[in-house]
């Protein structure tokens, strides 16, 4: 079985993130770049499949620009077996929907029964791309999973709803997405970080997938402003003598919240 | 005037909450039309409550597959009624399925997307909706090029409601393609539990961390919870360590809130953490370390230990409240 995981490059969570306030898009340079963990999920998925089913495939497909190769690399150490960068200069700011067409070129080129990503990621938190993908490829998707299955010819998995859960299933080839729920993601290991180096990672080009860069008809999504919040600061801050309840009980009080 | 198509989404036979928030984003753009799947002859039921929410056509896409495949019903019910009606806009909440038809129907018909708007209006001939971005640290406006637009809406981030209207009807029966859709094999409905309210859209929310412990001492923020009559929240570490269960998770990866009132007990506010509250109006922190994150965002922060701390805080409301 050949599987797919899609991975986004995102700024570190640990760090403070920024949108440039000229085109509203993310400050690549703010902080830290780095694989969403989201997508470390997903590749545990597909990693523990191949752990238990010898001859299974794995590639992780990125969207972006030049330093995803180090997200690619991580993941490279992790396990996966090969890498596709989809690399153009006509994809900066691409919104969902034309991340979405090219990362579904970029999975039919690369030809698998299941392509597996991460519910939504933690930058846009738009958790919309994996559908569209699936919409584009024409094929099933099982969204939201906090656990999956995969069989040789379906996958089920179990997705939380707002009145409870449920189990779903799909024939493959198809999508899922999964949740943090869903796997704890390994570590690189020594020899891992090693046999990255010498895996397999294309760089292709929208031509490369036989794409338009104009995206003729296609709508969009565009930012019209951006403005920063003003920051929080730190108000009264007592130390417990005994009496702290109480006085935070007068606070509430004083602020009419009790 | 221009047609807005709202899809109201069904839960075990009731229409979701989201369905007046949506409903009177759809009235603040045009002329809105509720869009429903629904199994064969199971619609005649809602059309005078949608009406009361403000809807001034109600679209009933019948098929079989309610219930049955995930996504694809309610897909081919908003795309045949783009079809019939030409739409300036659809609205879809911003939940799991709301997303997922959103995404799908932006992929089929080439039409763009904005995703988790906060808020919406109309701005001439364009829609422009605000997004609460990184936990609220910016609002970014967006709109979409090349109509329509696709618009997915925060749960409850909407709290006006529509005028009533005496809605027309519309009948018809879609069919969903099953070599591309999910199967539903089964559907458990969590325990009805407690009658506490929603964490999503909740006034007030006391929420735990790993502090607590264990699963037995989470039981404390329950109870400051409950005299507080607040929603009970949780940090991604106490949800890991099973002291709660994962919907209770506020945060970068969890829920977002915005109350009046935010209680945060053994949490030493990660900025994952306080991405998913920092814009509550009014923040109280306890925590036994001075130096804990969580009080650069506090008005009113507790050096303290919970288990002291909030005994005394649930007497003293207590008491106050049987004067
Ligand atoms: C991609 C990503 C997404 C994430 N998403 C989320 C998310 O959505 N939500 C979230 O919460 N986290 C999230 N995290 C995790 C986050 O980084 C922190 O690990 C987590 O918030 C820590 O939870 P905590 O504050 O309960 O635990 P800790 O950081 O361990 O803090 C426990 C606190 O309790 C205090 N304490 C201990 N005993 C007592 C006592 N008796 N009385 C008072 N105080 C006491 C300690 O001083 C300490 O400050 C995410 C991380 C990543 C990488």
């Amino acid at each position: 079985m050949k599987i797919a995981v899609l991975v986004k490059q995102v700024p570190d969570t640990d760090e403070e993130r920024r949108l440039d306030p000229a085109s509203g898009l993310l400050d690549r340079l703010a902080g830290e770049n780095v694989a969403d963990e989201i997508n470390e999920r997903a590749l545990e998925v597909a990693l523990s499949h191949k752990d238990s089913h010898k001859g299974t495939e794995v590639v992780v497909i990125s969207l972006g620009p030049e330093s995803v190769t180090k997200a690619l690399r991580k993941v490279l150490s992790m396990g996966a077996d090969s890498a596709v960068h989809v690399l153009d200069e006509a994809l900066a700011g691409a919104d969902a929907g034309r991340t979405a067409v090219v990362l579904a070129a970029a999975v039919k080129q690369a030809g698998v029964d299941l392509v597996v990503a991460g519910n939504e990621s933690t930058d846009g938190r738009g958790g919309v791309v994996p559908a569209m993908v699936a919409e584009q490829l024409g094929l099933p998707h099982l969204s939201f999973l906090d656990a999956v299955e995969i069989s040789a010819g379906s996958v089920t998995g179990e997705r939380g709803t707002d009145s409870g859960s449920m189990v779903v299933s799909a024939p493959l080839p198809a999508v899922i997405s999964v949740t943090e729920r869903s796997a704890e993601a390994r570590f690189p290991n020594f020899r891992g970080i090693m046999m990255a180096k010498r895996k397999p990672l294309s760089v292709v080009s929208l031509a490369d997938l036989g794409m338009d860069p104009d995206f003729a008809g296609m709508g969009r999504s565009v930012v019209v402003t951006t403005s920063a919040r003003p920051l929080r600061t730190a108000g009264k801050k007592i130390v417990d003598e005994g009496n702290a309840g109480t006085r935070l009980a007068e606070f509430l009080v004083a602020e009419q919240l009790v | 005037m221009n047609k807005i198509l709202a899809l109201i989404e069904m839960s075990g036979g009731e229409m979701c909450s989201t369905t007046p928030g949506l409903l009177a984003a759809a009235a603040r753009l045009g002329t809105p039309v509720a869009v429903v799947a629904v199994a064969p002859g199971g619609g005649t039921g809602l059309v005078a409550e949608l009406g009361s929410l403000g809807a001034e056509h109600v679209y009933l896409a019948e098929s079989d597959q309610v219930g049955k495949l995930l996504v694809g019903p309610q897909l081919e019910a908003l795309s045949a009624a783009m079809t019939a009606l030409q739409p300036v806009a659809v609205v879809v909440a911003n939940s799991a399925e709301g997303r997922d038809v959103a995404a799908r129907l932006a992929a089929r018909t080439r039409a763009g997307l904005i995703v988790d708007a906060v808020d919406v209006r109309s701005e001439g001939e364009r829609i422009v909706a605000t997004h609460s971005v990184f936990g609220g640290a910016y609002a970014v406006e967006s709109t979409v090029e090349g109509a329509p637009a696709i618009v997915t809406v925060r749960q409850g981030a909407i709290e006006e409601r529509a005028n009533a209207a005496t809605p027309a009807v519309t009948t018809v029966t879609v069919s969903a393609d099953p070599a591309h859709s999910a199967v539903i094999e089964s559907v458990s409905a969590r325990d009805a539990g407690s009658d506490r309210p929603e964490l999503r859209g909740a006034a007030r929310v006391v929420s735990g961390g790993r502090g607590l412990g264990s699963r037995e001492s989470f039981v404390l923020v329950e109870q400051l919870a409950d005299a507080l009559g607040a929603a009970v929240g949780a940090s991604r570490a106490a949800v890991d360590a099973g002291y709660v269960a994962q919907t209770s998770q506020v945060g970068q990866t969890g829920i977002t809130v915005s109350p009046q009132l935010y209680v945060a007990l053994g949490i030493s506010g990660a900025i994952q953490h306080r991405a998913g509250m920092q814009t509550a109006k009014t923040i109280v922190a306890i925590n036994t370390d001075a130096d804990a994150p969580i009080f650069d965002v506090a008005d009113f922060g507790v050096v303290g230990d919970v288990f002291t701390v909030v005994p005394q805080l649930i007497e003293a409301i207590k008491a106050r409240a049987s004067r």
